[in-house]
């Protein structure tokens, strides 16, 4: 991958994006047990897939998803955050 | 060509042994598998059959000996950490490296070189100062030099670093060393084979068989294996495997790059790492430089090298190095690096039982090599974690217990 494409500015060089990790649902801190909570700050779906993932582009601060084969290095869509699903 | 080679080349039958035994059939059972036959794996083996005398074992290999993160470092060794648990841990690798060469009867190229992190800020070298006293304070050989020490070490250095960045001071360890990585993964494991342990190279782990909370065998693509102890050691893979285990961890994959220039005369001696500028460099023996820098940004499960990275590393090189504006770079690699939120690693037992874990190995695995096999080993054998890596165990992010190893290469702090 050496462009992506940012929803707001087109197609771009990713040295332009920023990483920021997997989408994950964050569980009700007052709701979640110690362990719950534990496992949400610090564990990782560290195997490769197909992942939804927080990408920003710095230059204009758009944050967006992208959806990223993380074997293969392929983004197969970009688009807004739509709320929790 | 002289004759007699031609006559070797020719002859079926050459006197030479082959350095590991091939096996055409994995038998139905082991006391204990191994997954993966890089440096940790094989000195795991290495360790079982030597010092505990556990020899019906057998390591697993997707691809060949050696051809992972262990043939794709830059060779560093080093103990000079940040916390007691890394530097201890770390120290008793380096003590186990010195004597690797005459234990194996093979030569490891290792090179006593002296190791200087350089300093460009202030906060920078109070680090260096706090690295330098916990390292004294265990012994270990580490002090707080200025820049006139560096330029002695390094002559062609330039310390004002293109201006950007001019080098304070640097923290030099003198036990720093490199070290022919391949050749330490052969010797591991020609020992282990020696001793009888049984390496299988192209041979993929497809599954564990956990029953009711205990591993009872591995399913290969070779057919299946019964056992009860499975170590998992594939740094860049290790999610993979956790994954068929159901096991949760903090790790996450990044590639780490690397590239070499081509050979020059010997210029320089010691080996540079500057945190700020994202470079280390040591001259191998056959006179190449060696050269990384930091992590790449993003989560990749492959070994693809950017120019991105050759263009950045190259650019903080010639700030530091102008006169190699000339030279070029040879080849370039990448490995996959499992990194662990403090930078420590994650080692010894799992909530399954019979599963062993080595792995968040990152970016600072190579040095630890002999000393993860032994403390592994002891832990394979004893059900309990050493002594020394206790503070490496995975229940530690549960109980908000973290190690914060800030000392490891390759990442920013």
């Amino acid at each position: 991958m050496k462009i992506l494409t940012c929803p707001l500015n087109g197609p771009r060089p990713v040295s332009e994006f920023f990483y920021w990790g997997e989408v994950r649902p964050m569980p009700n801190p007052n709701l979640a047990s110690d362990d719950e909570w534990a496992d949400y700050v610090f564990n990782r779906n560290g195997a490769p897939g197909v992942k939804k993932e927080w990408w920003c582009h710095t230059p204009s601060n758009t944050w967006f998803i992208a959806e990223r084969d993380t074997e293969k290095d392929v983004v197969l869509k970009t688009y807004f955050y739509q709320g929790e699903e | 060509m002289p004759w007699r080679l031609l006559r070797f080349a020719l002859n079926k039958k050459h006197p030479e042994p082959r350095m590991f035994t091939f096996h055409e059939k994995l038998k139905s059972s082991y006391d204990v598998v191994i997954i993966g036959a890089g440096g940790h794996g094989l000195a795991a083996a290495y360790y079982l059959a030597k010092e505990h005398g556990i020899t019906n074992v057998c390591v697993l290999e997707k691809g060949y000996i050696g051809g992972g993160n262990t043939g794709r470092n830059t060779t560093i060794i080093r103990s000079n950490y940040l916390t007691p648990e890394g530097v201890q841990f770390y120290d008793e690798s380096v003590k186990l490296w010195q004597d690797l060469s005459t234990d194996f009867d093979l030569n490891l190229f290792y090179a006593n070189r002296g190791h200087f992190t350089l300093a460009h800020t202030d906060s920078a070298l109070r680090t260096m100062r706090w690295r330098a006293e916990v390292n004294k304070h265990y012994g270990v050989n580490s002090e707080v030099v200025g820049p006139e020490v560096v330029k002695e070490a390094a002559p062609m250095i330039d310390l004002s670093c293109a201006g950007h960045a001019p080098i304070l001071g640097a923290l030099y360890h003198a036990p720093g060393s490199v070290a022919r990585h391949d050749a330490v993964a052969w010797g591991y494991g020609r020992g282990a084979d020696q001793r009888g342990v049984e390496i299988h190279q192209q041979t993929e782990v497809l599954g564990i068989d956990v029953q009711a909370g205990k591993v009872k065998g591995v399913n290969t693509s070779r057919g299946y294996i019964a056992t009860n102890k499975v170590l998992c050691a594939v740094a860049g893979s290790t999610p993979r495997i956790l994954k068929m285990v159901d096991v949760k961890t903090p790790i996450y994959i990044h590639p780490l790059q690397a590239m070499v220039s081509e050979p020059i005369k010997p210029w320089l001696d010691p080996i540079l790492v500057s945190g700020s500028l994202h470079v280390y460099i040591s001259q191998s023996a056959r006179g190449e430089l060696v050269m990384g820098a930091s992590l790449d940004p993003y989560e990749l499960h492959g070994t693809r090298s950017t120019l991105d990275f050759v263009e950045g590393l190259s650019t903080h090189m010639l700030e530091m190095f102008p006169f190699l504006s000339g030279v070029k770079v040879m080849r370039q690699w990448a490995g996959m690096a499992d990194m662990t939120p403090d930078f420590a690693p994650v080692m010894g037992k799992t909530p399954v039982e019979g599963f062993y874990l080595d792995s968040g190995w990152g970016t600072w695995g190579f040095k630890a090599t002999p000393v993860c096999g032994k403390t592994m080993a002891h832990t394979l054998v004893n059900d309990t974690p050493h002594p020394l890596i206790t503070g490496f165990s995975m229940d530690r992010f549960r109980n908000y217990a973290l190690t914060g190893e800030k000392g490891a290469a390759s990442v920013g702090h």
